[in-house]
């Protein structure tokens, strides 16, 4: 990408739960020596995060591109799961089709996708059932 | 309050971060739901939960979350109090249940983070 100070891939393992936060723990580790503000570190962690997780719970992994530009961040996370059926539904808080097992692990709130708005200032997804979904999101920086 | 004094109200075990227990903490998030404890990022820099999985630390470092506290005396294994070090969190574990610890944290002046913890 034009402009790009960096650009970071990753794999998302096939049902790795231990390991579901790596590449996000990663990414925080490198903005913060690259010296962006925390608040901006913060917001990208998390919805990568939730990303990350949901491509664990939903999707048998995928893959993970963040570019990292002086005006902004910009994650994509691309996977060939299930897709997503109804959109709207999976934005509300709470509504949620992940297996109980991950219940019992600390998600499937419902609150995934949610917070993956929250965090980030734009989120684009898209999803074909049957073959995959890709959300790409960006983190402004500040001015 | 600082670490430290939550470690001694609740009677709890310091497992990782015995060098940072001088550090003053504010606000506070009691959940086994790691996406309701990411929903709401208000500096909260104390987790107390029953849940024990790596997960739990993740979340505490995406959040710069400064204590963990296990509750009802779960034990996190070997790998998961390095996963503490490593990311200078401290975790501790208490006897006391999820209500218990929340309540007696509460009394002594902690509060829930953003608005509402008023």
């Amino acid at each position: 990408m034009e402009n790009s100070l960096m650009t970071l891939t990753y794999h998302v393992s096939d049902n790795d739960f231990t390991r579901a936060g790596e590449a996000s723990s990663d990414v925080k580790n490198k903005l913060k020596k690259l010296g962006v503000p925390p608040d901006i570190v913060r917001k990208v962690a998390i919805a990568m995060y939730e990303g990350e997780i949901n491509m664990v719970i939903h999707a048998s992994g995928g893959d993970i591109t963040v570019d990292i530009t002086p005006d902004k961040i910009i994650m994509e996370l691309k996977d060939v799961g299930p897709g997503i059926k109804d959109i709207e539904k999976a934005m509300q808080a709470g509504y949620s089709t992940a297996p109980d097992n991950v219940r019992s692990l600390g998600f499937g709130a419902g609150m995934g996708l949610p917070n993956m708005k929250k965090y980030s200032d734009t989120m684009e997804i898209q999803t074909v059932l049957g073959q995959g979904t890709t959300v790409t999101m960006t983190v402004n920086m500040p001015e | 309050m600082t670490v430290q004094f939550i470690k001694e109200l609740l009677n709890a075990r310091v497992l990782a971060g015995n060098e940072i227990l001088d550090r003053e903490v504010y606000t506070a998030c009691g959940s086994d739901m790691m996406s309701d404890v990411l929903a709401h990022v208000d500096d909260q820099s104390v987790l107390i939960t029953g849940l024990c999985n790596p997960q739990v630390l993740r979340t505490a470092e995406m959040m710069d979350i400064v204590c963990v506290i296990m509750v009802r005396d779960k034990c996190p294994d070997d790998a998961m109090i390095k996963m503490a070090k490593d990311r200078n969190i401290c975790l501790m574990t208490t006897a006391l249940p999820m209500f218990t610890a929340c309540g007696l944290l509460y009394s002594a002046g902690l509060r829930g983070g953003g608005s509402h913890g008023k």
